[in-house]
């Protein structure tokens, strides 16, 4: 009676164990759902919006300017940020206002990428902190679940102009 | 490596957020590291590329701690979290 209990406890041990440890690997290399908080990226991706992200760009270096992409805080590593890659290595990004007309500029340095977000007035980004290593990116976003009426595959950016000359 | 994704390198930790650091070779005399960041050093700071040379690494960088040489067997040991005497901070968080 007891050592049936107990090899049932076992199992579901197991079991819970071999789950764990498939669903790490799934999260970590493949994709996941995530939810979005957060006005930075209006109107492309609302406060509370639901997203489907991979993960599988990232490990072979497949991210591209234009791309959403959830990576780790700069400043805190255990929250994520989600943003528009705007330059790779390289680049040369326009710091001030095209309107400006001392116009400043800056070289995006190797290893790294230039994030902002869709709403240039209400986002903290590189802008603020500068470029972040291509290490902290997490995953690229590709696909609205929620809401339903927002369902599908993510528009571009609608700051066109930000991509600025090599 | 924050200048490498594709790169692992191992380094030795040598001040955490909010510490003041003298630094060898940066192009700052000090620097204060950041919230989020840690500053790290090779032991042998002639040939190193470490913080001198890319500054502060922010945390999220962090992949795992180094505790033990495995091989080769002659150079099995575990490794020490001692700070080298000649890299005293200037001024530490915690004061």
């Amino acid at each position: 009676m007891l050592r049936g209990v107990l090899g049932k406890t076992f199992r579901l041990v197991g079991y819970t164990i071999q789950y764990g440890c498939i669903a790490h690997c799934a999260f970590e290399y493949v994709g996941g759902v995530v939810m979005c908080s957060g006005p930075s990226m209006e109107p492309t991706i609302q406060n509370s919006d639901i997203v489907f992200a991979e993960n599988v760009s990232r490990h072979f270096y497949g991210i591209q300017r234009g791309d959403i992409v959830i990576a780790k805080s700069p400043s805190d590593p255990k929250s994520n940020i989600c943003k528009r890659v705007i330059g790779l290595e390289g680049d040369k990004i326009l710091t001030t206002s095209p309107s400006d007309f001392f116009k400043s500029h800056i070289y995006v340095p190797t290893g790294h990428v230039w994030l902002e977000g869709d709403n240039l007035q209400n986002s903290t980004d590189s802008r603020y902190y500068g470029p972040i290593p291509y290490g902290l990116i997490r995953g690229r976003i590709f696909f609205k679940i929620w809401p339903l009426s927002d369902f599908g595959f993510l528009r571009d950016s609608p700051n066109g102009h930000r991509f600025s000359d090599n | 490596s924050p200048k490498n994704p594709e790169q692992k390198i191992i380094k030795r930790v040598i001040a955490l957020e909010g510490d003041i650091i003298r630094t060898m070779g940066h192009k700052n005399r000090y620097v204060k590291v950041p919230r989020g960041h840690i500053w790290v050093e090779g032991d042998h700071h002639g040939h190193s590329f470490d913080s001198n040379s890319f500054g502060p690494v922010s945390l999220g960088l962090l992949h795992a701690h180094a505790t033990h040489i495995l091989w080769p067997p002659e150079r099995w040991q575990k490794l020490e979290s001692v700070l080298p005497p000649e890299r005293i901070l200037v001024k530490s968080e915690e004061e």
